[in-house]
């Protein structure tokens, strides 16, 4: 048994028994989680599994009924934090629908995503009003949107808009990212580009990936958790959860 | 170098608002003082009072289209930050008037005579200094825009819900202003001006004096307004506008950044109702109420909302339609007229003047391109 101190040490983010219901129906129930730095997680489950309310909790929308949540070796109750704080601690997350700022050209996007001082008078009179090109260039060509880099961000396709967001999380440079369905309505030329752009992404930073798309998943070649009713089914490699007979059992029905 | 940054982000609509501006502000006044009253450009004053009116219109419809164009935030009591600047203003007249009231008291206005009021009420003390008024023309809205900003932006209160409360703000206003015992002359409000600086206020370069200054503070605060949405502070507000919680997960305390835009907005709109309680004689406490606020909205949404331009356009030609219709046998339609052309504008031009005008711009240009592209669809899905 290992002591609840050291995994806590150990752990970029931590959720222990974390349990919350809307309405009577627990979304999630006593959900354990840990994960370590520098570590990617791919999180899969059916519908209502719980997923997006877990990343809910960990960004600061939803407070849970009980449960820790920490961030940082424990150095940080996100239960306690809204979402702006827990965005300014370096936790990332990109929707599940895209949501870009569609007014605003794609650079401007990143332009605001950008890492550095966020308030009022910063945004005046401060540096984000004169940051090089190259920079907002840079981190274009990371996700393959040089070419769009004026359009409006309302008028690229939905596979774009996926890897804007991608772009702005790394704009953030966040300690963890959470990634809500990246490959959702993508092509498999797509997905397998989205695939890569996350492995190369997870060299310098820690992300959390929900996904659908097995194909996906195993690109990714992760460890992954399978959630299901709200708490952690299996964990292991793609391969050892999609043996689980109780996995097969919830994706496949009796 | 500052200068340069700044013009570089100017783009040619803003830069030729200026230039017009500034030709008014200048030739008209010089027209109506210099020219003969035969000359066929010669400005009568009745009607530089008239312009000068609306110009105050169009600097309050600019600082509502600054946080309502920009930010999203539709403020149906932009009205009260008007009436609330040109009380400031018009306390510092009625102190001007001194002995030469009905009843000659040289401290206390008419109206506090008549009520038997023995002494100045303690928030009508420095008043009789130009510069105490005019620091509270700006404070006094802005200080009230903080506060209710303050518990408003910090529960997240939103959308219509907002647009009601600051609805009952204007109106809880305009009845504690009627109360004869507030000390702001009640129903009748304050009036029988004499003088502003030591000129008399009804005299002919006052007037036009007036009319200049109103200009001018039209062009500054449309350059402070450029200047604010041209930042990435501007980019956020649109960012906020567009999608509030995605803001706050990129890091953004979006509540500050509503406090400082709706503060300052607040601010713009004391400065106009300053400016024109001296054009107009009087202010009463019928400013404050909520079909005021409302109208400007109108004339935001009619000139072309989230463009400053299209909101000082708008706030003109609607007043000059209104001085049209209720100057004759046209004068009980007025309120059809202004309801047709809220629903006119809605179906047709939901983008305003402005926004159709851009709209057939590019349309002549790239004759192929159908689509406004996306601006135009965000606002048709509104």
């Amino acid at each position: 048994m290992i002591n609840k101190e050291s995994l806590v040490t150990q752990a970029l983010l931590y959720l222990d028994g974390v349990s919350v219901s809307f309405d009577g129906y627990r979304a999630i129930n006593n959900l354990s989680l840990y994960l370590a730095k520098g570590e990617m997680r791919a999180v899969i489950g059916p519908n209502g599994a719980g997923k997006t309310t877990m990343m809910d909790i960990v960004t600061g929308k939803t407070r849970p009924d009980t449960g820790d949540v920490l961030f940082d070796s424990g150095r940080h109750d996100l239960t306690q934090l809204d979402e702006t704080a827990i965005a300014e601690l370096g936790i990332g997350r990109k929707f599940q629908k895209p949501t870009v700022f569609e007014m605003h050209s794609v650079a401007d996007n990143i332009l605001l995503a950008l890492k550095g001082p966020r308030s009022p008078f910063a945004s005046l009179f401060g540096w984000r009003n004169n940051v090089a090109r190259e920079k907002i260039d840079t981190i274009l060509e990371t996700c393959g949107l040089d070419a769009l880099r004026d359009r409006p961000a309302g008028e690229i396709s939905h596979g774009q808009k996926q890897w804007l967001e991608i772009g702005m999380l790394l704009a953030q440079d966040p300690a963890i990212l959470l990634v809500d369905e990246p490959v959702a309505g993508m092509t498999d030329a797509e997905t397998v580009q989205t695939a890569d752009l996350l492995r190369e992404i997870n060299k310098t930073h820690s992300v959390i990936v929900v996904e659908h798309d097995m194909a996906f998943v195993r690109a990714l070649d992760c460890k992954v958790t399978c959630l299901h009713e709200g708490s952690v089914l299996a964990e292991g490699t793609l391969d050892q959860v999609a043996g689980d007979q109780r996995v097969i059992e919830v994706y496949l029905g009796r | 170098m500052i200068t340069k940054a700044f013009f570089a982000r100017f783009d040619r609509l803003a830069f030729w608002f200026v230039v017009v501006m500034m030709a008014v502000a200048i030739l008209v006044p010089l027209s109506n003082l210099l020219l003969p009253p035969s000359s066929m450009f010669h400005v009568p004053t009745y009607l530089v009072a008239l312009m000068g009116k609306y110009l105050c219109y169009a600097i309050l419809a600019i600082s509502l289209d600054l946080v309502w164009g920009y930010c999203g935030i539709l403020s149906l009591g932009h009205g009260a930050f008007f009436a609330l600047g040109g009380y400031a203003m018009g306390m510092y007249l009625m102190r001007q008037i001194g002995t030469r009231g009905v009843y000659s008291h040289p401290v206390l206005p008419d109206f506090m005579v008549f009520l038997n009021w023995k002494e100045l009420p303690w928030f009508w003390h420095g008043f009789n200094m130009f510069w105490f008024a005019a620091v509270m023309i700006l404070l006094v809205p802005g200080l009230l825009a903080f506060i209710f900003g303050w518990f408003a932006f910090r529960s997240r209160v939103t959308g219509v819900y907002l647009s009601i409360i600051t609805q009952a703000m204007t109106y809880a206003l305009l009845l504690a202003f009627f109360r004869n015992d507030m000390g702001f002359g009640g129903n009748n409000g304050l009036t029988d001006f004499k003088d502003i600086l030591g000129f008399n206020i009804q005299a002919q370069g006052t007037r036009a004096a007036l009319f200049f200054l109103t200009a001018l503070s039209l062009i500054i605060v449309f350059i402070i307004s450029r200047w604010m949405v041209s930042t990435a502070y501007g980019k956020v507000l649109i960012a906020v506008r567009d999608a509030e919680s995605r803001t706050r997960f990129l890091g953004y305390r979006v509540e500050h950044f509503k406090f400082l835009v709706f503060t300052v907005s607040a601010a713009m709109a004391g400065l106009a109702g300053a400016l024109y309680v001296p054009q107009v004689g009087i202010i009463n406490p019928s400013e404050f109420s909520p079909a005021n606020s409302i109208e400007a909205v109108i004339w935001v949404a009619v000139g072309g909302r989230g463009t400053l331009v299209g909101a000082a356009i708008g706030a003109v030609a609607v007043n000059f339609l209104k001085t049209i219709f209720t100057t004759g046998a046209l004068a009980p339609y007025w309120l059809f007229a202004l309801g047709g052309l809220f629903v006119v504008v809605t179906l047709l031009l939901p983008r305003g003047i402005l926004g159709a005008c851009s709209d057939l711009l590019a349309r002549m240009r790239h004759p192929k391109n159908e689509s406004s592209g996306v601006s135009g669809k965000l606002q048709a899905a509104e």
